[in-house]
């Protein structure tokens, strides 16, 4: 009777080893958010007059700071995705298709998930830099000795902040690809007048488009936010450990973007 | 005298200190101590002996593995939300300060106080610019940390402790690596912390240190912690007339090569 071979001892060892490590992974992080959420509930009216502002300069640093390279990546994104769609739409006599293909590849998908990546490289990787620099030189004991909750002070601006700013450029990156993608058809002489262009798009958006990009592009300021704080701060760390952590966390960080992308595909399905 | 002037402002019966990095190894045993309110203690000890560790204990930031540990005569084992008014009767600044290094001194300085009054930053302005000149730290006010020395640093950091009036303060090492200047500032500035000063009540104070000698002085309690035990030695009169060979190396000064 044939028989399976047992896999080798180590082989086993070595997954079973990182399976138990990605359920504590996944532990952690499930409670570092709950704990996140609950000190933003809790927390809400606790020395205003200090969270406010870092809130303030966090919504500058995950949004406002980014905007010349999100002006460039829309440009380029309507120049390189869109321009070309249409252009292919209308040789094929399938411009009637447009303003659907619009909003699936770029509201929908390409919009939301290319902002997520590109404020977690640029944002997300500095998260765990500070904090994990902060958390090897004892900053985060000293916020504790004076009483200063580091939930509240170093993590909520930073995941509210991360949620506002990639929400914001979302639109902005979503509007500027829309807009540069005409400009590009335009220019390889598509038939098709800017009226005609946008109406097909808006009527091609439905509410749930709305309600859910505003959902997941919070979700995905929340949970890179998360993520990433999580890396930087939840562990004890020395100095030497952070660049290792950092890319830990932004490995990390784009796999919970694409789960939630997958959760989100599923509610378009459903609804 | 009230009452509340008879209760100790740190009490410790049978408790063991874990360490800070792994809370399963006990770095003091057994440890039975009283600081009444005013008092004026120097704990010696060699480095990894414990001192931090029971620094961070009786600052209420670490709960005793075991025994009874009592701030102000509550007996409490973990300190929450809603213990923090409580807890912030004690202040406490580990080795080396840790200031913020994204924030000016100033900002350091006024974080605990706004965050814990809600100022705004004009609210905090003038407490903090007085506490600044007191301590000669005017000139560094909008320095941030890494941009000065150590010496400026570590006073910038008892600035911050200082802001929020405590009882109690308890110093972490407070003259490791000081200059001569710096060393003679700490040692005046504590005793007049200690005795109290016209913008500051007398507090009961706590020092660790690796050599006793800089805080001789009659008014203070000198201790040692040596092979997980906390040593109480009594007064400076009382430490020199003793016949205890570990106090006699202790004022040989042979304190860091001996023990």
């Amino acid at each position: 009777m044939f028989r399976r071979a047992p896999l080798p001892k180590s082989y086993t060892d070595f997954l079973g080893r990182k399976f138990f490590l990605f359920l504590l992974t996944v532990q952690g992080l499930g409670a570092f958010a709950l704990i996140t959420l609950g000190v933003i509930l809790h927390k809400n009216n606790v020395a205003r007059n200090v969270i406010r502002p870092r809130i303030r300069q966090e919504v500058a640093r995950a949004g406002v700071a980014l905007l010349p390279m999100f002006g460039f990546v829309a440009l380029a994104l309507g120049f390189l995705v869109v321009g070309q769609t249409v252009s292919a739409l209308a040789k094929v006599g399938a411009i009637s298709y447009l303003g659907s293909t619009m909003v699936i590849v770029v509201v929908r998908e390409l919009g939301p998930l290319l902002a997520a990546v590109l404020v977690l490289a640029r944002v997300g990787m500095a998260n765990v830099i500070e904090l994990g620099t902060a958390r090897a030189l004892g900053e985060v004991e000293a916020l504790e000795a004076l009483g200063i909750d580091p939930v509240h002070y170093l993590i909520v601006p930073r995941v509210i902040g991360m949620a506002l700013g990639i929400f914001a450029l979302t639109v902005y990156l979503i509007l500027g690809a829309l807009g540069s993608g005409y400009l590009f058809a335009f220019l390889q002489d598509v038939p098709m007048t800017p009226g005609d262009y946008f109406r097909q798009i808006t009527e091609a958006l439905g509410w749930l488009d709305f309600a859910l990009l505003a959902l997941k592009t919070i979700a995905f300021g929340f949970f890179i936010a998360t993520v990433t704080c999580y890396h930087g701060l939840a562990q004890p760390l020395r100095l030497e450990d952070v660049s290792r952590v950092a890319v830990r966390a932004v490995t990390q960080g784009i796999i919970v973007c694409v789960l939630i992308d997958a959760l989100f595909i599923i509610l378009y399905l459903l609804a | 005298m009230n009452e509340n002037q008879n209760i100790p402002a740190i009490e410790m019966r049978g408790v063991n200190v874990a360490a800070m990095r792994d809370a399963s190894f006990a770095v003091v045993e057994d440890l039975n101590w009283s600081v009444a309110a005013g008092e004026f203690w120097v704990v010696a000890g060699q480095e990894h002996s414990g001192k931090s560790d029971l620094l961070m204990l009786a600052a209420g930031l670490m709960s005793p593995t075991r025994g009874i540990y009592k701030l102000f005569g509550n007996d409490t084992k973990t300190y929450g939300e809603a213990e923090l008014a409580e807890r912030l009767r004690v202040g406490f600044i580990s080795q080396g300060g840790h200031l913020f290094n994204q924030l000016t001194v100033a900002e350091n300085v006024a974080l605990p106080l706004r965050y814990q009054k809600n100022y705004t930053a004009a609210e905090a302005e003038r407490e903090v610019q007085a506490l600044l000149e007191l301590m000669e730290l005017t000139p560094l006010a909008e320095v941030t940390p890494s941009n000065m020395a150590a010496n400026w640093r570590q006073r910038a950091a008892l600035a911050r402790a200082l802001i929020l009036k405590p009882e109690v303060l308890l110093l972490d090492n407070p003259l490791a690596g000081l200059g001569a200047r710096h060393l003679q500032w700490w040692l005046r500035f504590v005793d007049q912390l200690s005795r109290g000063h016209e913008q500051l009540k007398p507090m009961t104070l706590v020092v660790t240190a690796d050599d006793l000698r800089p805080w001789q002085n009659a008014r203070r309690k000198f201790a040692l912690l040596r092979d997980k035990k906390f040593i109480p030695l009594g007064t400076w009169s009382e430490l020199e007339s003793a016949n205890n060979p570990i106090v006699k190396e202790l004022l040989a000064a042979q304190l860091e090569t001996t023990l």
